[in-house]
């Protein structure tokens, strides 16, 4: 996994609610086998029209936001399926950060393992950002994960709470089963009594 | 009691295999449920790190989401892709070990149908799988959570996961149900009234005395939309009802165990005086059957009720998701909810796919027909929900009256296999999801229960079940 420690980048803001998972990654995209490769398929419905014309006014096809790795979008962001194809998709097509309200927790969990950071903010800071990333051109913002700060350098500041320990693995860009791993002795210990209780067993 | 605990608590102290500082607490996982969508990826890269499946016993596997409903489609899979995604799981399930029920299996179904009804699902169990509906498997009093391909590879291989300890929310329903309103009911209430993230970061624990008086298969219905609330699992507290479900089922304990189970179990029901983060009561007298009329599930009604207007929404940013909302599903602010007129049914998914949700539907579409210009099908949750179907004549009741009898699977719930809406077309469907595009692209879902699905497709609109007269010689 990549480290990410502080990133600097245009901001495309996403004005919509509950952006759920089936939209960013809609499921006939789901049957691959592989991990990489959804770029070119992330926000398919809202991007182009049934019979693959660019929809114009959907932000994604905005000129405006070409290269963006920020994204700026409303409360409860990546709601619904477990699809972990949708952080491939946002990572995939450039975005590393995400700022809203609320996110949901698998997206949460899933985004984190992909190098993605999800910050909170208030809605009315996030207000703010969507507002001033479709009015002012070339809106750049700043993620700092050390600092935990969000800034414009034009005098939006705002620090965002940040879980300490998946600030570790991101910044140092680490795999989680290796650090799972640093436990086997207390796992084989714990097993062992584990599978005594015959009420748990699977089958 | 010194210090009284809830049923989440217990199951989850049980589970801590270490707390190191300044870490997430390390859970021990007893089962993994495994389906073709989100394992491939999750197998691969066992295979690049050079890693094996820690405990292939905990772990079983099934097809469910991408295959097709009718005989002649599952036998040739036409989707070359999704073929593949089917043959790599067996594949894997062969490398690694995995029991599998595939396609002929007569255990297959959709994973969160099958753990219950083999028996594999347990109370006190740890229980993931790579679908957010594994919250289903909580109506037994399991801690079941859904997660992405890298934890599901995680799991593989070490059998646990790192996580932090969500908060518990208690929601109780009190009271005796009015007639005509069912768990699916009770769920879409609670959802449209805590809003699509109002338990999120939360375990949810449904109780009161409306919870306690569901079946096993309702019980289910509601834990299951717990993710559609945000939540991170939902919970109930194993009872008489539980055990009964599971006594002789395949894979649950026999003999002396079955006894000395029974009694771990009894154990786990949260203890009075047990301290929750948040508490919410609704007196069950107040609810209603409910239909979705937006893209999101929080976005309900009674189905008494007109499609409420933009303008009231809370917030700027509420309004615009309400009147796109609105747009994408071609409604107009105060059109009574029971003159929507629909063009397909859909009956089935981990929601309301089990013996109990047919037997309600079967009862309401008895002795009458589809109307003409609606196409309704039925897809049992799995194979022995379906055995047990055609047992009890309920095929016959829906083709009677016109609706398509098909084979397990997800099916139209996500439209993953051929089983998927035009674009433009409106559904009354007791799945899960309202989302855009869920059911196919510009589909228009709207969710129910079986009974209101199906008394839909009958009236060609939506209609007050409280006031449908089922024909009760027929069923006879
Ligand atoms: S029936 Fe629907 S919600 Fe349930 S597992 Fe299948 S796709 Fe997911």
């Amino acid at each position: 996994m990549e480290p990410f420690r502080t990133l600097t980048s245009l901001a495309m803001p996403l004005d919509r609610t509950n952006v759920d998972t089936d939209q960013i990654i809609p499921k006939q995209f789901l049957k691959r086998i592989e991990r990489t490769g959804y770029g070119d398929f992330l926000f398919f419905d809202w991007r182009q029209t049934p019979t693959g014309e660019p929809i114009a006014d959907f932000v994604l096809n905005d000129p405006r936001y070409k290269g963006a790795q920020i994204m700026v979008a409303g409360k409860n962001f990546g709601c619904g399926s477990s699809r972990e194809h949708a952080a491939w998709a946002l990572s995939d097509y450039g975005f590393r950060a995400v700022i809203a309200p609320t996110f949901a927790d698998i997206f949460y969990s899933n985004a984190g393992k992909n190098g993605i950071v999800l910050v909170k903010l208030s809605e009315e800071q996030v207000d703010e950002l969507l507002k001033n990333a479709s009015t002012i051109p070339n809106y750049q913002l700043t993620v700092s994960l050390e600092a935990q700060t969000v800034t414009d350098g034009r005098g939006f500041n705002a620090s965002f709470e940040f879980d300490a320990f998946r600030k570790f693995c991101l910044v140092e860009g680490l795999d989680d089963i290796g650090l799972t791993l640093r436990h086997a002795a207390e796992l084989d210990t714990f097993e062992k009594q584990h599978d005594a209780a015959n009420w748990l067993k699977a089958k | 009691m010194s210090n009284p605990k809830t049923l989440f608590e217990k199951v989850w102290e049980q589970h801590v295999v270490v707390e190191p500082k300044g870490e997430p607490t390390l859970l021990y996982i007893d089962l993994q449920l495994l389906h073709e969508v989100t394992s491939p990826q999750a197998f691969e890269g066992l295979r690049l790190a050079g890693r094996k499946v820690r405990r292939p016993d905990r772990s079983i596997a099934t097809v469910d989401h991408n295959v097709p409903t009718t005989l002649e489609g599952r036998l040739n899979i036409v989707d070359q892709i999704a073929a593949k995604q089917i043959s790599t799981l067996r594949q894997n399930c062969a490398d690694f070990g995995i029991e599998l029920y595939d396609v002929d299996s007569r255990q297959q179904g959709i994973v969160h149908v099958i753990g219950p009804e083999l028996g594999i699902t347990k109370p006190g169990m740890t229980i993931v799988c790579g679908d957010s509906h594994t919250s289903t498997h909580g109506a037994f009093g399991a801690l079941a959570f859904g997660i992405g391909t890298s934890e599901v590879e995680h799991v593989l291989a070490t059998q646990t996961l790192p996580q932090s300890k969500p908060q518990t929310f208690r929601i109780s329903v009190e009271g005796e149900l009015p007639q005509g309103v069912t768990a699916k009911d009770v769920i879409l209430a609670i959802i449209g009234k805590i809003g699509t993230d109002g338990a999120t970061g939360c375990v949810v624990e449904y109780a009161g005395s409306a919870i306690r008086s569901l079946s096993m298969e309702g019980r289910m219905t509601v834990c299951n939309m717990s993710i559609e609330a945000g939540a991170r699992a939902g919970m109930i507290a194993p009872d008489e009802k539980t055990f009964a479900y599971l006594r002789g089922r395949q894979f649950s304990p026999k003999g002396d165990a079955w006894d000395k189970a029974v009694a771990e179990w009894s154990k786990l029901p949260s203890d009075p005086g047990a301290m929750f983060d948040r508490e919410l009561v609704i007196d069950a007298a107040t609810l209603v059957p409910y239909v979705s009329w937006g893209t999101s599930p929080g976005m309900v009604a009674p189905v008494t009720a007109n499609v409420p207007d933009p303008a009231n929404a809370a917030t700027d940013i509420d309004r615009k998701s309400f009147e796109r909302a609105l747009e994408y599903m071609d409604l107009k602010a105060g059109t009574p909810l029971a003159e929507i007129e629909i063009d397909r049914v859909f009956i089935g998914s981990c929601t309301n796919g089990r013996i109990e949700d047919l037997r309600a539907a079967a009862r309401v579409a008895a002795g009458r027909k589809v109307s003409s210009h609606v196409s309704a099908m039925v897809v049992p949750g799995s194979q022995q929900v379906k055995a047990q179907a055609e047992k009890e004549g309920l095929d016959r009741i829906f083709r009677e009256a016109g609706f398509d009898w098909r084979e397990p699977g997800c099916s139209m719930c996500l439209g993953m296999n051929p089983d998927i809406l035009s674009p433009g077309e409106r559904c009354a469907s007791t799945s899960n999801r309202n989302f855009e595009g869920r059911q196919g692209r510009g589909g228009r879902t709207h969710l129910v229960s079986p009974e209101m699905a199906a008394a839909a497709a009958i009236a060609g609109h939506f209609v007050d079940i409280r006031t449908w007269e089922v024909r009760e010689e027929v069923i006879a």
